[in-house]
């Protein structure tokens, strides 16, 4: 019954704003402001007969290869350094630098590196996402008790499961706050990658439309682009939650 | 005593060190644990029991003198000891359930499956926690969270257990649970136990031997045998004469200890049969015992 007021709850802006857009848009015609009727009708014949494997699916593979490459520096890197004072001092000015930079900018630079293909759309998305994962898990690692490094080493844990028991787990609430933040830094970067030197993919097939005057389509894969990322968020909410169950009841608790 | 000592420190000394100030933790200190004892420490606070129990379990790196298990020197913790923390809240992982906490470091000490698994059960069983295996740390009183880290402590099978003021966070019906949990666990399992506390009413009823720690600087003022009957009982015991006498003479001891007294005259005392206090130049205020 909770289940369903919650999920009541949740859907009840949602369904308005689609409303307030259906009945706005109905009689519209003006040629960028289809009406929401006329939009989704395109859908299945935009997206569902052979866009789905041609573009979906590879904006999706660059996307969880960006996230995941990021998700695996930010974390290692993270630890490392946030176990380390020293480092700590060395590392931070430059990752203040490097984080305030702009993904999208270094699109260009990138390609020269890595050329035009799958892997610079998938460095741009790690650059941009790296940060938060790295800067969240270097706080992580410093917010472990002093009292459990102790008794690990008491306890003569080895390397591999300090890291996996201790480390890993000691950190995990701040690793999920800076992979939060990625998983949309990720959307947007999946998007921008594929505007430029792209053959294929979402961000792609929308400017394609756009340029192509095929208003309807455009807005279609902007509706996607949205879904995509609720449904991405909500996998994540479900992640975390399996995750980080120890937390949220250590933290009702107290 | 018959039997080797299990635990040597001998003549330890720490000095910390920050950029051109040292500071003298622990001036020389010197005992022995015999296998099977249960030794309790007590001195008044800032006596540096802290930094003395965390030299002894090997967290932290002596200035000179050494620290021995069995014979053999240690640098970083070793094996075959296992320590029991104050803060019980923050030693235990609260990611793991109570079952996965006492069996990690048996994991890492790749015991067999089979055998990991009677452990826990029984380590569980004899604190009384046989029907909390699943539950997670936080879930549980501030009493059976520090029974859950003396189970993973006795499930370890360490050849010496240190307890650091184990008892200092929790309140007073618990604490006499606990105490009596202690007992019962070294008459049963004949583990040896050295066991930090700031309580002399606590040192005198649990300890064989109570170590009466100096001032910091530290040094041993003076090691009281406490020949009280082996079966202690919460009231019985506390009720004997014997019992208030211990009890005034190590209340009497840490007094002095406050006052900045280094030294014991051995003769002194109707307790002091094998003291192993030190007579130390440098004292500023040496005071005869009035006992």
């Amino acid at each position: 019954m909770r289940f369903i007021r919650s999920i009541a709850t949740a859907t009840v802006l949602p369904v308005l704003l689609v409303a307030a857009w259906w009945f706005t848009s109905l009689g519209s015609d003006d040629f960028f402001w289809p009406p929401l009727r006329d939009i989704l009708t395109e859908v299945p014949s935009t997206w569902f007969e052979g866009r789905l494997g041609a573009d979906v699916a590879p904006s999706l593979l660059r996307l969880s290869a960006g996230y995941s490459l990021a998700l695996a520096i930010g974390i290692s890197a993270g630890l490392a350094i946030g176990l380390s004072a020293p480092l700590r001092q060395y590392c931070e000015p430059v990752f203040e630098f490097l984080r305030s930079i702009p993904p999208p900018v270094l699109v260009p630079i990138i390609m020269l590196f890595a050329g035009i293909g799958d892997s610079m759309k998938i460095v741009v998305i790690a650059f941009g996402c790296v940060w938060p994962i790295l800067l969240n898990s270097v706080e992580g690692a410093r917010s472990i008790d002093e009292v459990l490094h102790d008794t690990a080493r008491v306890y003569g844990l080895g390397p591999a499961a300090r890291f996996r028991h201790l480390l890993l787990r000691g950190a995990s609430p701040h690793i999920v706050t800076g992979a939060r933040q990625a998983l949309s830094i990720a959307i947007i970067l999946v998007v921008i990658s594929e505007m430029f030197a792209a053959s294929n993919g979402l961000g792609f097939t929308i400017v394609q439309f756009q340029r192509s005057f095929a208003i309807p389509q455009m807005w279609s894969g902007i509706l996607l682009l949205g879904a995509i990322g609720v449904i991405l968020a909500l996998v994540f909410k479900l992640v975390e939650n399996r995750v980080l169950a120890w937390y949220f009841g250590l933290r009702r608790k107290q | 005593m018959t039997l080797p000592p299990v635990l040597t420190v001998d003549h330890v000394k720490k000095v910390y060190v920050t950029g051109d100030r040292s500071v003298e933790a622990v001036r020389d200190l010197h005992f022995e644990v015999a296998t099977g004892e249960l030794v309790c420490v007590v001195g008044p606070s800032g006596a540096g029991k802290t930094t003395l129990l965390r030299c002894i379990a090997g967290l932290m790196d002596v200035t000179s003198g050494e620290v021995r298990l069995e014979g053999s020197a240690i640098s970083g913790p070793p094996r075959g000891m296992a320590v029991v923390f104050q803060e019980y809240g923050r030693s235990l992982f609260p990611w793991m359930t109570v079952r996965r906490n006492v069996e990690l470091p048996l994991k890492e000490k790749k015991v067999p499956r089979e055998r990991r698994a009677a452990l826990v059960d029984e380590a569980l069983a004899t604190v009384g926690l046989d029907h909390v295996h699943d539950a997670y740390p936080w879930q549980l009183s501030g009493g059976m969270q520090q029974r859950v880290a003396i189970a993973r402590a006795v499930a370890y099978e360490p050849q010496i257990l240190l307890m650091d003021e184990p008892f200092a966070a929790v309140d007073a019906q618990t604490r006499a649970d606990l105490e009596d949990l202690i007992r019962r666990l070294w008459s049963r399992l004949g583990v040896t136990v050295l066991f930090v506390t700031h309580d002399i009413d606590e040192a005198v009823y649990l300890g064989e031997r109570v170590l009466v720690l100096s001032n910091s600087p530290t040094v041993v003022l003076e090691d009281v045998p406490i020949d009280l009957p082996a079966d202690r009982d919460q009231l019985a015991t506390r009720a004997l004469p014997r019992f208030a006498e211990l009890r005034a003479h190590v209340y009497g001891l840490v007094q002095q200890a406050k006052r900045g007294v280094r030294a014991v005259p051995a003769d002194s005392g109707a307790a002091a049969s094998h003291s192993t206090a030190h007579t130390t130049p440098h004292s500023a205020h040496r005071e005869r015992k009035s006992l």
